[in-house]
């Protein structure tokens, strides 16, 4: 996959053809994001800041927070509520220069728990006439996993993602775009904390907890599809699909699509639809038979199999539009996402006096409120 | 075979390091309306230095590049040089003359709402901007628009306003 | 080789050789056609900042990740 990259950049490299792009615009946003569901809430800001210089340069910086208050289905059954804070700041410049544009970028995520670093690097370029763009994306990241209450644990592991993708104008109303990411991890990928259950019948309750161990290696492959369609009384209808598969057997699937729809006196709305299914990794099970049942033990609802849909709401108001200052124009922004989760394999355990896989499967609902303002100056 | 490819591509590298902003043939005649409500033809500036910039309110580099053009036309159009303005949009006459409010030019805009003058010219990108000399034939055309390239619209000017 | 490995070597050699014979396809929608196409409405990633919180919050909660357009990052939502 390094090596094929390697040729297209060469290739791009020594192509010279009409213009690349142009740099992203200066602006400013200030995001208030809500996290409800399934018992655990996280809040937080997420503040952007964007600006060019020099006429080739691009500078932007995030701060981004997460209050988290867990009382998750694996939490209450397993420990108990906790809160915790997460922050994370991104750093990234675009560079621009005759046909191509050249991204770099750092993002930081620091909690009490987890420490993780990422540097990616990115390069574009324009074709035919501008109709197309050719992008290549690499980012490393290097992680160190702590345990809380346990001072000489830690643990590294390093991912490693390869994008690339491609955008075309197919005509005036319609643009595509295609995409593939490969991303390969390495390490101790699981969660320290969370527990796999077996059954046992010398317990009350029929089942007992031992600790997840993970495979040392993940590689995944994911690719997608893309299309933005200009629809004649000025609206625009998106839609996407996603493959993904990877080396634990999980594969998912991805389908969304969405309308934005603008009316006079500065209003937008959106609303999209998004479905997402996946299978279990190779190594999950709910309940398993006897302790050390095999090599490798999960029981993370993430790699279980389940289905989640989300609807989302949303409506945007312009703001300044004759200017104020140095800031040219803004928006105010509310979207609301509910999202749905039904998993096929993963038991609610909050559910006891029954035997051991037979409670009932899990689902729930969460509600998502992004509350934003944008300026551009 | 990754590496014979990555040969083929040098060599085509070598091949097509002859792209040049210089562009040759009389200009094409045409006669468009402009914002003050005239017709305003190309080929009645003959003997002056002629500018055609293409130019459209929804493309950002040509809204990027309208204060220079209009510095460029204060400081030499007393000495025989020539501005239009082409809009290339379908349908925004109001659109761009409030734009225009926006940001004044005094140099004439012109309204290509049919896209004529606009395909006489071969314009492949917004924006282009083409110089002609005195004696009406093109010398010079610039694709798109970078912060840099009104220092290359002064030299060309001034080298065609010379003859 | 996964079929999807395939799929990206046969695609990156076909974008390579596309970027080199492409100089001589015209495009066939015109540059002063692409009005529609530069309205906010029709960009991909109308709103940065929503879009990474909103990919962030999937990433956190399913299994797949990637090829959604982001540049991806590291958290340790476990």
């Amino acid at each position: 996959m390094k090596r094929h990259i390697l040729v297209v950049l060469l290739s791009l490299a020594v192509v010279r053809v009409a213009h690349a792009g142009v740099l992203p615009e200066d602006r400013a946003d200030v995001l208030l994001h809500s996290y409800d569901g399934g018992g655990v809430t996280i809040q937080g800001p997420s503040l952007l800041v964007r600006k060019q210089f020099a006429q080739k340069f691009s500078v932007s910086a995030n701060h981004y927070v997460d209050k988290v208050n867990s009382a998750s289905i694996d939490v209450v059954t397993t420990a108990s509520p906790y809160e915790e804070e997460r922050t994370q700041h991104s750093v990234g410049l675009d560079y621009l220069h005759d046909r191509w544009m050249m991204n770099i970028g750092f993002t930081n995520s620091e909690e009490n728990d987890y420490t993780a670093d990422t540097f990616s690097f990115g390069i574009s370029q324009d074709i035919f006439g501008d109709l197309t763009t050719v992008s290549l994306g690499y980012s490393l990241g290097n992680d160190t996993v702590g345990r809380r209450g346990d001072a000489n644990f830690s643990e590294d592991t390093q991912r490693q993602n390869y994008r690339l993708g491609v955008s075309q104008i197919l005509t005036k109303n319609l643009m595509v775009g295609v995409s593939f990411e490969t991303i390969t991890d390495e390490g101790f990928l699981n969660n320290p904390y969370r527990q796999v259950r077996y059954l046992d019948p010398t317990t009350p309750q029929g089942y007992s907890y031992e600790r997840e161990v993970y495979p040392r290696t993940r590689s995944s492959d994911a690719g997608s599809l893309r299309m933005r369609y200009y629809m004649p009384w000025r609206a625009a209808v998106h839609a996407e699909y996603r493959k993904y598969g990877d080396t634990w057997d999980i594969d998912a699937d991805t389908f969304e699509i969405g309308y934005t729809h603008p009316i006079e006196l500065g209003w937008t709305f959106d609303g999209r639809f998004r479905t997402y299914s996946q299978t279990k990794a190779d190594f999950y099970a709910d309940l398993f038979p006897r302790s050390q049942y095999q090599n490798f033990l999960a029981r993370d609802k993430e790699l279980s199999t389940f289905a989640s849909q989300t609807i989302r709401l949303g409506a945007s108001y312009d703001i300044m539009r004759s200017g104020w200052k140095f800031v040219e124009r803004g928006t105010l922004n509310v979207f609301l996402d509910h999202m749905m989760f039904e998993y096929e394999d993963f038991r609610d355990l909050r559910v006891t006096g029954v035997p051991p896989g037979t409670e009932p499967l899990y689902s729930f609902d969460a509600n998502v409120l992004q509350f934003f303002v944008s300026f551009w100056f | 075979m990754l590496r014979a490819f990555s040969v083929l591509v040098m060599t085509t590298l070598v091949a097509t390091l002859a792209w040049a902003a210089t562009v040759s043939g009389p200009a094409p005649a045409f006669t468009l309306q402009s914002n003050g409500g005239q017709q305003v033809s190309v080929a009645s500036l003959k003997g002056k230095v002629v500018m055609v910039n293409f130019w459209a309110t929804w493309c950002v580099p040509c809204r990027q590049e309208m204060p220079h053009l209009q510095a460029l036309y204060e400081k030499y159009n007393g000495l025989g040089f020539e501005l239009l303005a082409v809009n290339v949009e379908k349908d925004n006459v109001e659109g761009a003359r409030k734009w225009l409010e926006e940001t004044p030019v005094t140099f004439p805009v012109l309204f290509d709402p049919n896209n004529g003058v606009t395909k006489l010219y071969k314009v492949q990108t917004m924006p282009t901007t083409v110089l002609i000399g005195r004696d009406g034939t093109m010398r010079f055309i610039h694709h798109g628009y970078k912060p840099g390239y009104e220092n290359d619209y002064q030299t060309q000017i001034r080298a065609l306003l010379r003859e | 080789m996964t079929p999807t490995k395939t799929l990206v070597r046969a695609f990156a050699v076909t974008a390579a050789a596309l970027t080199l014979f492409g100089c001589s396809i015209e495009p066939w929608v015109k540059p002063y056609e692409r009005d529609r196409l530069a309205d906010p409405i029709m960009s991909f990633d109308r709103d940065p900042v929503s879009s990474a919180y909103t990919g962030h919050v999937y990433e956190a909660r399913e299994g797949a990740r990637g090829a959604t357009g982001a540049a991806g990052g590291g958290c340790g939502c476990n």
